[in-house]
Parts: C-alpha cells; structure tokens; sequence
C-alpha cells in the first residue's frame, strides 16, 4: 500500500540539506508520495528506508512476462476485484497442457495447433498463449526431447514446464532457455531445487500448495531464495476451489496488502468433457486466473474462451471503437454500394465481415457514435437523421459516387424518411437488419 | 507474515424466492454473500435451470438446437412434458412467442389456454414469458397469470411501457413476477421501486437487467449484475435484493457463432459443441455474476451448466 508524504517523511534524514532539489525533506517527501521523484534523488537516504519505501510502493500484485519475444503475455498487476471498479489490466494466459509420452507426431500435431491458433475478433488478433508440457515419461531425455519439439513447432507460444522433477526440469530449461519457460512447480520439498533452477536461467516459478496457508508461507521461501517472478498454484482443481481460492488470493493481495499472495495465479482446469472443460475454464477466466491450462484446445473451445477473456477484459468506461471513416472493402468503383453504420467495434467488425464475404466491393461509412451499436446509438440519440447527413455531406463522398445511394441498417429503417429530406438527391435504401443477410442483399442487386 | 482468510461480511441479503407447488416447488436466492462464497455466508439455494419451450413451432431457432425438439414442439403441451418427462427439467419456462404481432399475433384468450394446458400436464414449476412486445404483453400477461391462478408461477417480463398491468395481475393471482430493464442498474432499481409501490411485495419479485450472448455485450450484463449485487449485499439496498434471472437461451441461439455452419466460417471449429458451449459459457458467466434463475434451451448446455452448478457449491 502507497505511503503518505508524512509517513515517508519519517524515513528521510530530516536535514533539510536540499540536495535533493527541494527546499525541505518534507517537501521532497510530499512529491515521493505523489511518485513525482525518485527516492535516488536524496544521496542520504538509508538503505532501510529505500527497502520500506520500495516494498510500500510495489503493485500490489506483482507483474512479469510469460514467455519472451513480442508475443510474451504480461501477467499480474491487476488492481480490482470488480470490472465495473476499473479495466482488468492483463488478459488471462491461456495454455494447453501436452504430454511428453505422446509419440513426436502427435506432440508436433498439438503444438502446430497453438501456433496455428490465432483468429481476428473484433480487431484483436487472439490466440492460445501458452504450452504446458507435463514429464509423465520418466525419462529426462524425452521430456527433454518433447519439450524442445513442442517448443519449435510453436515458436511463439511461452512455455510451460510442467515438471515436478528437478533434473528433468533443468535440462529442459537448458534447452529453451531463451524462451523464458515458467517452471511448474516448486513444492516445499522442491523449492530449493527448483529456486536455483529458476534463479540460475532467470526465468519465473509456479509455486504450488495445497492451501493458501502453506502457499504463503512456500512464496516467502522461495523469495527468500531470490526468485521473485513467482506464480501461485493453490492446489485448486475444483469449480469450488477455483473461486474461492482465486477471490482470497486476489482480496489478500489488494485489500490486506499481503506480500505472500501478491502473485499471478495459474489453473489447471482439465476435465474428460470438451464442454465441461470450457465452462469450468470460463470459471477461472472470470474468476482472477492469470493462465488457465487446458487439456485440450479445438477451433470452437479457443474462439469461446477468446471472446470471454475479450469481453471481461474490455474497457467498462469506453466500447472498443473503430475509427471514424468511409472504409472501402475490395475494390470499390464508383457504383458500388454505400453503406453506412456505427463505428462500435463489434458492429463494424461483423458488418464488414459480411460485405466481405458477399465478394461485392463496397464503401462502408463508419460513423463516430462513441462505440455504440447501431440501435443503442439510435435510443442515445447518437445516430440520426440529422447527424448521419452531415457527416455524409461534410464527408465529400458524394463526388466519389455515380449515383447517390446510402443503405441504412435495417434496424434503423425508421430514419429513411428523415434522411431523404436532409440528403437531398439521394436515395436512401434499407438493408437488411441482421448482418448475415447482407451478402444475399448486395448479390442480390 | 501468516494467511489470514480475508473474509467480508455483509449486513444485506439476496431475498429467497419460492415457486410452483409441492414437493416440486423451488426455491431460489436467500445468500448473504457474492455467488458461490460460501466460505463466508450463507448459500441456501443453488441457481434454478429452467427449460425454454413455445407456444408455436420455434422456426427462428437455429438447427442445432430446433432438431433437439423436433418431434414435440409442434404442441406446446407435449414440449413441456418432454421436458419434464425426458430431459428431467427442474422448471419450464414458456414464452408465448406466438402473441407477438410479427408471428401470428395470437390473442390473450389463445395464449390463457395454452397457459393452462401446459400447466395441466406438468407438475414443475412453470415461468410464463410474453413475446416482449411491451402493448401486447401488456394484456397477454395479465390473461396467463389468470390462467395460471393458484400455481404460483413466476409471470414476466414486467417493463417500464407495461408494468401496471402486468403487476396487478400478478398481484391478484399470487405469482412472482419479473421486472425487466435494460442494461442499466438505475433503470432496474427504478422499476422495483415502482413496482412495490403498486403494493407488490418486493420478496416476490425477480429482477432481470437484460442479458447479452457471449462476445455481444455479454460484459455489460456481467457488470450490471455484479452491481446489483454488490448494491442489494455491500450497501444493503432493499431495491435492489430480489433473486435476478438470465434469459440466455434466446440471446445465444441467434448470433452468427450458433448459427453459421463450420463450411462457412471453418476457422470457428464444429457448429454444434460451438453453439452447446457458446449457451453453457454465457450461463456459467451469468451464474458468477449473480444469476438465480437460468432460462436456457439446449439440453446439453444445461447438463452442462448443472454440472458446473454442483461443482461451484
Ligand atoms: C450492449 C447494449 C448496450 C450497451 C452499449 C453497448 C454498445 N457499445 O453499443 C449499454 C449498456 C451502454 C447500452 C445503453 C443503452 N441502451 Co442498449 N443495448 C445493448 C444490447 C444488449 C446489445 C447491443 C449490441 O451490442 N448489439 C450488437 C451489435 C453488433 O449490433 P448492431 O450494431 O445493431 O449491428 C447489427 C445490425 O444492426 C446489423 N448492422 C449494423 N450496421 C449495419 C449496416 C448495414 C448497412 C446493414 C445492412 C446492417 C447493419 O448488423 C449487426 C449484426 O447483425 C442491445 C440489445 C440487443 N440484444 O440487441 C440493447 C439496446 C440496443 N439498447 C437499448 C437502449 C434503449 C439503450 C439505452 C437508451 C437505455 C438505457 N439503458 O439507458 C442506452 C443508451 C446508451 C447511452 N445513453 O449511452 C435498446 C434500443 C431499443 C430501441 N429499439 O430503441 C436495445 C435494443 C435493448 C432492448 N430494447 O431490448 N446498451
Ligand atoms: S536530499 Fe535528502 S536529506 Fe537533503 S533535503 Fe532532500 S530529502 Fe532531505
């Protein structure tokens, strides 16, 4: 928890020397509170009080890559228990979990998925995150051997070592040590071995208990250690434990600023029921889970968990939006269809979805309705008749077009009248209401 | 630094809800804590699954879950003991979909017989749903709770255009009711207010805020519900107690993810485990956020979601 200017205050050599470029220890004190200044800045200050004032002004959960490279996910930092209180800050991770006794086809199969895996939905490009491989072979070369096949195939993902053997485990760090992999786990019998291993190739370390109580106290030791990029494992498999686990974890951590808990959280969600297995991953998703491990990844099950950590993840205070522009989509002449619409980012994403996959070149205007939907920027009064014609005259397109015609959505055909008496010389047509008519609508004239 | 379970405690709590009749009533909210923690509070009652059926044939529903009903949603009445029967469904809710003006514009009369037919086959508790057309179901409403009298059925949706009617209704034949408005936490507080100021008793209502499909503005009803929430619990809001429901089959089974085939969009994956988890995880999401009471139509996504149910408790 951030220190008051008084509290800090105390800390400071009280000399009043100005060294630090402030007249007063007081004052400087004021602007450390305020992080307008670094704590560098006073030569005299203890090291003691940098510790205190370092710790005070941690986040209060610790933030770190998964992976390496430019698609490495942020873990962490997240500083509300609510949506609606403030956005979510990184997205949870997700992985799939691969056995190292399948044969190499089968482990080149699985991992060419995850590379594989990326889709575009509404403008984000979105993908499963993470390989988790597990040693159940019991030979240190082909966990080895598993691991660095899966790590080739998917040269983007992060990588999971799920590996409770401390040999095993470091000869695999060994091999993709640049990838940055998160070693799973360290136990208390572990911890020791698995911190050094950790420390050594600098990368992250699930710490694993059963129970919160015997997690903090494994996260001290292996701080203690001198790892600090530490992921929590409660040992929770259970819908149940999931929930409460990662609610405790996550108030510990904001609301009682308990060190020990101040981590990312991963779950392993593996059920024997495709569908089981993505409701309860949805649990952990919506439920303070930084990486939720799958046994299995398919087309549907990614695009499902995708669009749950997209919608969770979105900004509550501002729609994701599109900018505002008369967008061409192919190669438009001047007859093509013009259509219009609101520039909500999951409107426009569907809208030109559809008018891409009708293979008729068209010009899409997309209007600022601050991020609303069609409809919902029609009752905001966002989306009207008088609006909608300034910005198709003030957009000049008129000169661009043979034959001036605007489409309307059809949810909106309540404007045509409007519209025809504001645009004047236009025609004004409605299309259809759901977006999925619109490739039969545009082939169709 | 030793673990000290961080626990809140709180001074509101959601109002339990009871219908139906006998041994098959149910019973729904009653928790003094936010959905599932019942490391810290009570949870008396587990959320409710209803299954949705239809005064007429559902031709706007998607195959994958239209086929399911095939041989019996041509007769309302046979629908819901198929539901009842077969499917084990704890409740049914069925929408009057056929009042609408847009499809066949039935009249009140038609849809009170309906009303009492289903009722006459079943012995769950039934919720009874207008077309959401705020005029017709204004009138169809009040017939059905007529209809229904003596049952103690949950009538809804109750809107801001419509809610006198609809709540005296309610009101004389002893039902739950729903209260409906959308997306907007201010708007549903508004309408309870209202509505307990006709004389309704606020421990008989139900509260829906509206839902949304996953990935089409499903983050907006979680937020909302989890608001409500937190107002009804934290800040001890009596407006804002009543158990709420999520209407999630009829928002899932619309979108482009439960309707196109995999031919046509081959990078979204299989159309029916897509469709199936698309209604289970819009339901689990909506039970995190508060949800009580379920209306869902896939009989796979309930399993589902039960199943996750009986894991969360
Ligand atoms: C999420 C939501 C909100 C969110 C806003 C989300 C957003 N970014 O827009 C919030 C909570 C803020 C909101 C607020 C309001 N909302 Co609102 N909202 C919705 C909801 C649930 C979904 C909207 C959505 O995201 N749709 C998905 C997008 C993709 O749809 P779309 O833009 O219409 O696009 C589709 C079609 O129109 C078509 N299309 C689009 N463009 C084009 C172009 C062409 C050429 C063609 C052919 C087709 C086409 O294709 C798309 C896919 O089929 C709807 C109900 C529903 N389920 O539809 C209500 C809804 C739109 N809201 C409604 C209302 C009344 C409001 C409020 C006025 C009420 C209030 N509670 O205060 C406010 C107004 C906002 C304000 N003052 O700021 C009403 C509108 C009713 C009406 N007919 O007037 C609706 C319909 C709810 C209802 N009655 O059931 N809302
Ligand atoms: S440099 Fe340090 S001791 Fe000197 S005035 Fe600034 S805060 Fe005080």
């Amino acid at each position: 928890m951030a220190l008051t200017g008084v509290q800090i205050f105390k800390l400071l050599p009280k000399t009043n020397c100005k060294k630090c470029g402030f007249p007063t220890c007081l004052a400087f004190a004021m602007k450390l509170a305020q992080a307008g200044v670094d704590i560098s800045a006073c030569p005299d200050v203890s090291e003691e009080a940098k510790a205190t004032l370092g710790a005070a002004s941690a986040p209060p959960i610790r933030s770190f890559s998964l992976g390496a490279g430019d698609k490495a996910v942020k873990l962490g930092a997240e500083t509300v228990m609510f949506r609606h209180e403030k956005k979510f800050v990184n997205p949870c991770a997700i992985a799939v979990n691969i056995k190292d006794d399948l044969s190499e086809d089968e482990i080149s199969k699985r991992a060419s998925e995850v590379a594989s895996s990326e889709i575009d939905r509404v403008g984000q490009k979105l993908r499963v995150d993470a390989i988790s491989v597990e040693y159940v072979s019991g030979s240190s070369a082909k966990y080895e051997a598993a691991v660095k096949l899966a790590a080739d195939k998917a040269p983007d993902a992060a990588i999971i070592l799920n590996c409770k053997d401390a040999g095993a485990a470091e000869s695999a760090v060994k091999a993709v040590a640049a990838r940055k992999p998160l070693i799973y786990c360290a136990t208390d019998a572990t911890a020791e071995a698995m911190a050094s291993i950790a420390k050594t190739h600098a990368c992250p370390l699930v710490a694993c208990a059963d129970g919160l109580d015997a997690l903090s106290a494994l996260t001290e030791k292996i701080k203690g250690l001198g790892v600090e990029d530490i992921v929590l494992d409660s040992g929770a498999k259970t819908a149940k434990d999931i929930i409460e686990h990662n609610t405790q974890i996550r108030r510990a951590a904001l609301k009682k600023s308990f060190k020990p808990l101040g981590y990312p959280v991963i779950n392993f969600v593996m059920r024997d029921d495709d569908i089981h297995e993505t409701s309860i991953a949805s649990v952990a998703i919506a439920k303070y889970s930084s990486i939720v491990v799958l046994s299995s990844i398919s087309k549907w099950k990614d695009l499902v968990l995708f669009s749950l950590r997209q919608n969770l993840y979105t900004d509550p205070q501002v729609p994701m939006q599109v900018e505002q522009k008369i967008y061409e989509i192919g190669e438009p002449k001047a007859d093509a269809p013009f259509m219009i619409t609101t520039n909500f980012s999951l409107t426009y994403f569907i809208v030109s979805g559809e008018i891409e996959n009708s293979k008729v070149p068209s010009r899409l205007a997309v209007m600022d309705c601050e991020g609303l939907s069609v409809l919902t920027a029609w009752a905001a009064g966002k989306f009207t008749a008088a609006k909608i014609a300034q910005f198709i005259l003030e957009s000049g397109i008129a000169n661009t077009l043979s034959q001036k015609e605007l489409i309307l959505p059809g949810q909106v055909a309540i404007l045509s009248g409007a519209l025809e008496d504001k645009l004047e010389g236009w025609k004004i047509t409605v299309g259809p209401r759901e977006a999925n008519a619109i490739p039969t609508f545009l082939k169709g004239r | 630094m030793s673990f000290v379970v961080p626990k809140e405690s709180f001074t509101g709590k959601v109002l339990a809800v009871d219908f139906g009749k006998d041994d098959k009533a149910l019973a729904i909210g009653g928790e003094n804590c936010l959905p599932f923690l019942s490391f810290e509070g009570e949870v008396p009652n587990k959320p409710v699954i209803a299954y949705e059926i239809q005064d007429c044939v559902p031709d706007d529903w998607p195959e994958t879950v239209k086929n399911i009903y095939k041989d019996v949603s041509g007769d309302p009445v046979t629908w819901a003991k198929y539901c009842q029967n077969d499917l084990k469904a704890k409740a049914i809710a069925l929408r009057l979909a056929s009042t609408h003006p847009d499809r066949g514009d039935r009249s009140a009369e038609d849809a009170a017989k309906t009303v009492k037919g289903v009722l006459a086959a079943i012995q769950v508790p039934l919720i009874i749903l207008g077309s959401n057309h705020i005029e017709k179901d204004a009138s169809v409403l009040v017939a059905a709770a007529q209809a229904a009298s003596g049952n103690n059925c949950i009538i809804g949706k109750a809107q801001e255009g419509n809610y006198k009617t609809i709540v005296a209704a309610a009101l004389a034949h002893n039902h739950k009711l729903i209260a409906m408005s959308e997306l907007d936490i201010n708007l549903a507080k508004q309408l309870n207010i209202l509505i307990t100021q006709m004389g309704f008793d606020k421990a008989k209502l139900i509260t829906d805020p509206m839902c949304a499909a996953l990935g089409y503005g499903l983050e907006y009803t979680y937020s909302v519900m989890e608001r409500i929430r937190l107002a009804g619990l934290a800040q001890n809001d009596p407006t804002m107690q009543p158990p709420i429901v999520g209407d999630v089959g009829m928002y899932v089974w619309k979108i482009k993810e439960t309707v196109a085939s995999e031919t046509d969009v081959p990078d979204w994956g299989t159309l029916e485990e897509r469709g199936i988890a698309w209604e289970a995880v819009t339901a689990t999401s909506m039970i995190l956020a508060g949800t009580n009471l379920l209306i869902m139509r896939h009989p796979k996504a309930v399993e589902n979601v039960e199943k996750t149910i009986s894991e969360l408790v």
